[in-house]
């Protein structure tokens, strides 16, 4: 009846148009600011010239070729699905825990999974040669799955009790996890050789200097799987911010979406980690900037989730590659420098229900 | 077409909680479960409920409860908890909606009449948390009705299953939340909901279950359970039974004995 009658009023309090309308508009912008992205930085690469040279089927210039496809190209297609993994992470969790502070950096998922990553950069030149050969470029992102998922599990099942989570218990969960494998992770890097500690050092604090194709290539498929399957939990967690009895009276099988959301978590924030390191804060300020314009309908929330993340690490890698050229800073830095005091800020609008 | 329990057993830990409770409700009418603090009656629930899985035998319109998928139980009954939270901040059409699309059904045109059943229309696009308690209430109440919102399909009747549904509304809402649960009965559905006042029972209910220390103690129209000698046992206090022309037995608590 709505429907045939576009002039009626819409019911107040519906605002499924609005989050609607905001997914056109964040499309729109991810496209622009990725055409953006290819054209920055410091070579003397021309987006527009290289552009002209591929419509008229021209052969690219060599540098063009070189700057855009080996470096620009697969960094701009991992950024984004980065971005996208850890903001939807953080969507899932929170609606997981049904409370807006989970974000996979906050409370240890992702320090689960830079140990899994960790063991494997050390350990992996231990494997016997056909081994690590069968793994290849897979050895990392999948050490770092098991490990975000062992650690979501963990907290899951320290923080909730019947059913119901207590955010204090969350996220001082989350920094004793986080502790430990921290020491851990220190362990094996006393244990690394010089090359391997370059490596680590960098890919701890964050960076997206890395990719290459064949590490997108490895862990491209488990962050697309994952995001792709996020929202066929939406309507589960809508349910579950119900509390997990309504949910289950609604005829919500909460087991199921509880066990899948902590996968899907896990293959997200895992192969995000894998390939990019510790990016902080993706998670907590993409959700809630959503739900303070949306709502927290998770049919729409994680859609626009994937696409604000990658919109927003995309600006963040930007910054990194320019603040102090020809270096560059670790992108990890730049987020957490804007995520910190937005995490502050979130944490004073939520003093009430935090009770700590 | 019937809910019966027959013989369940729950216990936690090493407290037994119901012990050989026999319960039965029938469609086209509203069920009142009554009884001191602790008797059972919101365990009861949850086992009926499907919530819990006790000892013994539930069977919703011949079907045990057990064997059914949590789908098929939400096509058959909804359930209005006695407290609910909502962790993030949904609207109040919001909420209603998400009972209904929980199982993939269309909101249409159900999510304002659902809310004026509960006489809360105008309140759509307010923040649920930002209502009082009574409100949200009702707002609860509106997504469960919106649920089964009507009292017979094909398969046969659907059921309302409510614990304290009034217990913090003012006495007017109290009366719109009864007569809407006693008008759902009429409509052919089943109710049954876990009652504190007696007197709000006495009046609207078909029938009466009263519990104490776990075990049903008698069951019955309201006139036949509500007996002085009866309510004073369960409750453990003096309770006078009266009997009021127009509008059937008005309970008394007896003041005898205590200070002015």
């Amino acid at each position: 009846m709505v429907a045939l009658c576009p002039d009626m009023p819409r019911l107040d309090g519906d605002r499924r148009h609005l989050a609607r309308r905001l997914g056109l508009l964040l499309a729109a912008t991810l496209v622009l600011v990725s055409v953006i992205s290819l054209g920055w930085g410091a070579s003397g690469t021309s987006l527009p010239r290289a552009l002209a040279d591929l419509l008229a089927g021209r052969e690219l210039a060599v540098q063009d070729r070189v700057v855009l496809m080996d470096i620009r190209v697969p960094r701009l297609l991992m950024g984004m699905l980065v971005g996208a993994s850890l903001a939807v992470s953080g969507a899932l969790l929170q609606g997981l825990f049904r409370n807006p502070l989970a974000d996979p950096g906050i409370v240890g998922v992702s320090s689960g999974a830079s140990l899994g990553a960790i063991l494997a950069i050390v350990w992996g030149g231990m494997l016997p040669v056909g081994l690590a050969g069968a793994f290849g470029w897979y050895q990392v992102p999948l050490a770092a799955f098991a490990g975000s998922w062992i650690t979501t599990t963990l907290l899951y099942r320290v923080a909730t009790r019947q059913g119901r989570t207590s955010v204090a218990t969350m996220l001082l969960a989350g920094i004793a996890l986080g502790a430990i494998f921290s020491a851990l992770a220190g362990l094996m890097i006393l244990r690394a050789n010089d090359s391997q500690l370059r490596d680590l050092t960098f890919w701890g604090l964050g960076s997206l200097a890395g990719a290459n194709w064949p590490k997108l290539a490895a862990a491209a498929p488990v962050m697309i799987l994952a995001l792709a399957s996020a929202p066929l939990l939406a309507r589960g967690l809508n349910a579950l911010a119900l509390g997990e009895a309504a949910a289950g009276h609604m005829g919500i099988r909460v087991q199921r979406v509880k066990s899948r959301a902590i996968l899907t978590v896990a293959a997200a924030t895992g192969a995000a980690v894998a390939v990019s390191g510790g990016i902080g804060f993706v998670g907590i300020v993409v959700p809630h900037l959503l739900r303070l314009a949306s709502g927290p309908d998770h049919r729409w929330l994680l859609v626009n989730s994937a696409l604000l993340g990658a919109i927003m690490l995309l600006l963040a890698d930007m910054v990194s590659r320019t603040l102090i050229a020809p270096a560059e800073l670790p992108i990890g830095i730049v987020t957490a420098m804007i995520g910190g005091p937005f995490f502050l800020w979130i944490l004073l609008r939520n003093r009430g229900v935090l009770d700590l | 077409m019937t809910l019966i329990a027959t013989d369940i057993f729950v216990s936690l830990g090493r407290q037994q909680i119901l012990s050989g409770v026999s319960f039965r409700a029938e469609p086209g009418q509203l069920t009142a479960i009554v009884g001191p603090n602790g008797s059972g009656k919101t365990t009861l629930m949850r086992a009926l409920t499907g919530e819990i899985t006790p000892r013994g035998s539930i069977t919703l319109n011949g079907r045990d409860i057990s064997s059914l998928t949590p789908e098929a139980l939400a096509r058959r009954r909804g359930v209005l908890q006695q407290a609910t939270a909502l962790s993030f901040p949904f609207t109040v059409a919001e909420v209603v909606r998400i009972g209904l699309e929980a199982r993939d059904e269309q909101a249409g045109a159900l999510v304002p009449a659902a809310l004026a059943a509960v006489d809360l229309a105008g309140f759509a696009g307010r923040l649920y948390q930002q209502l009082s308690g009574g409100e949200q209430q009702r707002v609860q109440l509106a997504r469960v009705l919106a649920q089964v919102w009507q009292p017979v399909d094909p398969k046969g009747p659907r059921w309302l299953m409510l614990d304290e549904p009034v217990s913090s509304l003012d006495i007017a809402h109290q009366l719109t939340v009864m007569r809407l649960a006693a008008d759902y009965a009429r409509r052919g559905g089943g109710v049954v909901a876990v009652m504190h006042d007696l007197n709000l029972t006495a009046l609207l209910a078909d029938r009466v279950v009263l519990m104490g220390k776990g075990q049903v103690l008698s069951q019955g129209t309201p006139a036949e359970v509500f007996t002085d000698a009866g309510l004073s046992r369960a409750y453990g206090c003096q309770l006078q039974v009266n009997t009021v022309p127009r509008d059937g037995i008005w309970i008394l608590p007896q003041t005898a004995g205590l200070s002015a």
